[in-house]
């Protein structure tokens, strides 16, 4: 019996393959030639990301299955692997200027960036439990060293310290939880786990309850999030702006996958516990971001609040919750890129400032770029006519179907707590005084955020293309 | 009939002016003054062309006329526009204000005139959307979409406690209207479309209804606004600029009105029924408590802000009365009241762009030196009490008319509340206009000017047509106005039918 016929392909790797030999080569290229070629490296880096992009949408159509099932190509992880390659390459664009800086022309950056997202799409495309444990572990690796990549500040070495050891300590929950599921059901595959997991038992809800928790780490929901605004206002802002998206999407894509491919006979189980992380994420993303000062550490809380509503979704367990979740973290996706992008902008004399004191007068001083912000942060508090409010309209409307009527209220109860805080910055850039003038911004950074930012508003005008794929990709699962 | 979306076209024009406006780029004195022309000319336009559809609209039709559809989100959930006898009223009322908006912003708006104007109309489009938007996810699209530019306007343009003003109007809006959304989604699944004329049409089961129609209620209620949650909006009409509560006054008060007549009476006319109690209550309570409230004002913007709350609860007596008169009262007392406060802002603006006060005791004796401007201001302050001949008679008389033959008691103290209002009106009107003319700052004030009078005259020859001739805006809402009291009555009679039977 050939490889073949087993289903052994090679071709649905076809992309992950590229993109791991294109890192390796690149790496090379880097070793051999030193620091000097940090621009080129990561400019092939982005090109290396298109190509993979392009050959993941030219793999034939429908489910694609092979290493014996560890590996799934549908249209989920389609959706999924390019939103976090687009995440990936905006954020390689947006570090441009951070690399450029000769105190820290590191081309190993790009390269981990490169071998994180392909640990992300590996991790999208998991098929059991050990695949899924590998791709992530690749992500995660990769994103504790480029966390710590400004190794001349303590706040940077510090935050990759943190990042690592909390990291370890949820993957660890994440691999006992996989044990013990294993234990009880003799499968690792999420098909197999699915059939054998028909009701609940002690030894399963357990190892259930871990699994989930490694997760929730990854996603940064409460209770799991604590590591999340130290590690945001420690690494260097590009670094934070890839946190924030691609390795969210993806945590919360394998999130996805395990619950409704590998449980789907016990979600009366894994449900409340959805629930649950859905409520305390959205009301301390929303409450804890009151006090914040540092537009950084801002970001991590909202990030927090908008991990729980985007599991408003999942909790649902439908084909429209998971379409709900698509969606979600697609404009959230855009969302955040924008913002990192204003947020990288915001330079006084050469220094990048962190404030949101110091986005007074914005309005005045740059009134485009304090225009988009308003509409991102808008957006980020769901107000129509912007796209953040179509990502929680789905995710809602699925949980309203599958009767979670407490956690949507109390969902949509604490959106108008966070659109407190957002407003707060709108009200410093527009109503308060002007600060001295900003440095200009950057051509790369105009273009992330125009592209972001129109993508926001004008998304209601034409929102078919992108809620029907996620609805494609959703009824995958199913 | 031609084809081309007139509707569509109405609403979609002002955005095309705001981008023009923001493409005439500049920040000296030409540019500004380039801005407030083309924003006046768009409104203008659009008024036009919102003429148009007065013209065509035929009035013996009770159904949605002008209507478009287009593919947007999903199944069920499109692009449907469309105008009735109720919410055509509204839309011209949108558009017809809008100019005076334009030119009382004229001398008193100096700084980031541009964006001022871009705020303008682009708050146009949403509320004309908001009247003519025929899907409920599109609807709640322009209704909260209008939180934004009114932020930034109060919040950009406003007085001395702007900050504090902007903040409770955009959260306590958004805190009734989050509920509305939750609702909005449990009537998508229970119709299968969120298509406003179809759910109409569809049983909505008795306690979905319940449910769904206090949701509606903390969205609608917030923004009419109804006591006990009316604190925002003296604080948003002091703080903001002129046109900015002129434009909060006469329509985004009346989106709240406008949203019991479209949906909690027809989609959910039993818990309107079992509600109406609910409502007359605070109806009568906000007639009465903000009448009081009002006499004890200091600050004139927030006397006719209180003065608001208690008409508003005409409105919303008459609508939730269920009887023709009481409807078709709510709608007209709406439409008048949307042109006598607005007026009675612009007012308040004229003095206090010279006096830079709105200080009811820092005025007194205008009629010495500005006879024009008393007289103006008394019409509006006789509209405002509800004098007969003016059009303020007509919407009060027909709501109380109405709520008599359902609730005696609720129309008694709604009567009272005509008297305090007279109290307060005219209090106010003594205060500023009469008596001697003693203090020296005002001894150099200036009567009406041209522009001023080109905002204020129009709108008195509307006050007083509407007040001898309502027939216009009767006619053009009966027809629908009939049908949706018949198909309430229908649904309630036959509820009470059932249970008699059992």
């Amino acid at each position: 019996m050939s490889f073949e016929t087993a289903g052994y392909q090679l071709g649905p790797v076809l992309p992950e393959l590229v993109l791991a030999l294109g890192s390796m080569a690149l790496l090379m290229l880097g070793a051999y030639r030193g620091q000097g070629t940090t621009r080129t490296v990561t400019t092939l880096a982005v090109l290396l990301l298109v190509l993979t992009g392009v050959l993941e949408l030219m793999l034939p159509a429908g489910k694609l299955v092979t290493f014996g099932g560890s590996f799934i190509v549908d249209d989920f992880a389609r959706f999924l692997k390019i939103l976090a390659l687009i995440g990936s390459a905006a954020t390689l664009i947006l570090s441009t200027e951070f690399l450029a800086d000769p105190s820290r022309r590191i081309f190993e950056y790009a390269i981990l960036v490169l071998l994180s997202t392909l640990g992300m799409m590996v991790l999208i495309s998991a098929g059991d439990l050990i695949s899924l444990y590998l791709g992530l572990e690749l992500m995660s690796l990769a994103l504790y060293v480029v966390a710590s990549s400004n190794r001349d500040n303590a706040k940077s070495t510090e935050a990759g310290l943190k990042y690592f050891v909390l990291g370890a300590l949820s993957s660890g929950m994440l691999l006992y939880g996989s044990s013990l599921v294993y234990g009880f059901t003799g499968t690792v595959s999420f098909a197999g786990i699915a059939t054998a997991a028909t009701h609940a038992n002690v030894g399963l809800v357990f190892g259930l309850v871990f699994l989930l928790a490694g997760l929730c780490f990854k996603v940064s929901a409460v209770p799991f999030h604590m590591w999340t605004p130290d590690v945001y206002e420690g690494a260097p802002t590009p670094v934070t702006a890839f946190f924030a998206s691609a390795p969210k999407v993806a945590a919360l894509a394998v999130f996805t996958r395990v619950a409704l491919t590998a449980f789907p006979g016990i979600i009366g189980q894994w449900q409340q516990i959805i629930v649950f992380v859905a409520i305390a994420s959205m009301a301390l993303g929303s409450f804890a971001a009151i006090g914040q000062t540092n537009i950084k550490r801002l970001m991590a809380y909202s990030s927090i609040g908008h991990m729980g509503f985007a599991l408003v979704g999942l909790a649902a367990g439908t084909p429209e919750g998971a379409q709900g979740v698509l969606v979600y973290i697609a404009i959230y996706v855009a969302m955040t890129l924008g913002s990192f992008a204003i947020i990288l902008a915001m330079k006084r004399d050469g220094k990048n400032v962190e404030n949101i004191s110091d986005f007074a007068g914005l309005s005045r001083t740059n009134p485009l770029l304090a225009f988009f912000f308003a509409m991102l942060l808008f957006s980020l508090a769901g107000v129509p006519p912007l796209a953040g409010f179509f990502a929680k309209w789905y995710v809602f409307v699925a949980a309203i179907k599958a009767n979670l009527f407490t956690l949507s209220v109390i969902g949509v109860l604490t959106s108008v707590v966070g659109a407190y805080y957002y407003l707060t910055i709108v009200k410093t850039m527009y109503f308060d005084e002007p600060l001295t003038k900003l440095d200009p911004v950057r051509i790369e950074l105009r273009t992330v955020l125009a592209v972001a930012g129109l993508f926001n508003i004008l998304f209601f005008v034409y929102p078919a293309p992108l809620v029907s794929m996620a609805s494609a990709a959703a009824k995958s699962l199913f | 009939m031609t084809t081309w979306p007139i509707l569509s076209v109405t609403t979609f024009l002002p955005l095309v002016g705001a981008l023009i406006v923001y493409v005439s780029r500049g920040d000296d004195e030409a540019a500004q003054g380039n801005s407030r022309w083309i924003a006046l000319w768009t409104t203008l336009i659009t008024f036009a062309v919102s003429l148009l559809l007065v013209w065509r609209f035929d009035p013996t039709i009770a159904d949605f006329q002008f209507v478009e559809k287009g593919a947007w989100l999903a199944s069920g959930i499109t692009y449907h526009m469309g105008v009735d006898g109720i919410s055509l009223p509204f839309v011209i009322l949108t558009t017809a204000l809008m100019p005076f908006c334009i030119i009382a912003s004229w001398k008193s708006v100096t700084v980031r005139v541009r964006e001022y104007m871009m705020a303008f109309l682009i708050l146009e489009t949403l509320m004309v959307g908001t009247f003519s938007a025929l899907d409920l996810v599109l609807f709640y699209l322009f209704f909260e979409g209008g939180l934004i530019p009114m932020f930034l306007i109060i919040g950009v343009w406003g007085g001395p406690r702007r900050v504090y003003a902007s903040f409770k109007f955009f959260l306590y809006t958004l805190l009734g209207s989050v509920l509305m959304l939750l609702a909005i989604m449990a009537l998508y699944w229970n119709g299968g479309t969120t298509d406003i004329p179809t759910l109409m049409h569809t049983a909505v089961p008795r306690s979905l209804q319940t449910w769904a129609w206090l949701a509606f209620f903390a969205s609608f209620a917030v923004k009419m606004p109804m006591w006990p949650v009316h604190t925002w909006l003296p604080d948003a009409h002091v703080e903001a600029p002129t046109a900015g509560s002129v434009i909060l006054a006469a329509i985004l008060l009346k989106m709240g009105g406008y949203g019991f007549l479209r949906f909690s009476l027809p989609m959910f006319p039993l818990a309107s029924h079992d509600f109406a109690p609910l409502i007359f209550t605070l109806s009568a309570i906000a007639i009465i408590y903000t009448s009081l409230v009002a006499l004890m004002q200091e600050d004139m913007k927030k006397l006719i802000a209180y003065s608001s709350v208690a008409h508003m609860g005409f409105v919303t007596m008459g609508i939730f009365a269920g009887t023709i008169q009481g409807v078709a009262g709510g709608v007209f007392q709406m439409i008048s009241h949307g042109i006598v406060s607005g007026a009675l802002f612009l007012c308040v603006g004229i003095v206090y762009d010279r006096m830079h006060t709105r200080e009811i005791a820092a005025y007194g004796g205008l009629v010495n030196r500005m006879p024009l401007y008393a007289l103006t201001f008394m019409v509006f302050t006789m509209a405002n009490v509800g004098l007969p001949g003016t059009s303020g008679f007509v919407g009060e008389f027909m709501t109380l008319l109405g709520t008599f033959k359902v609730s005696i008691p609720t129309a008694f103290a709604a009567t009272f509340g005509v008297i305090l209002s007279a109290g307060y009106a005219l209090w106010l009107y003594r205060k500023v206009v009469f008596g001697a003319l003693v203090k020296p700052s005002l001894s150099s004030i200036k009567d009406l000017t041209f522009r001023e009078c080109l905002t204020l005259f129009p709108l008195i020859a509307l006050t007083i047509l509407f007040g001898v001739y309502p027939k216009p805006v009767l006619d053009m809402s009966a027809a629908s106005v009939q049908q949706l009291v018949n198909n309430y009555n229908t649904a309630v009679s036959a509820v009470k039918a059932a249970a008699l039977l059992q």
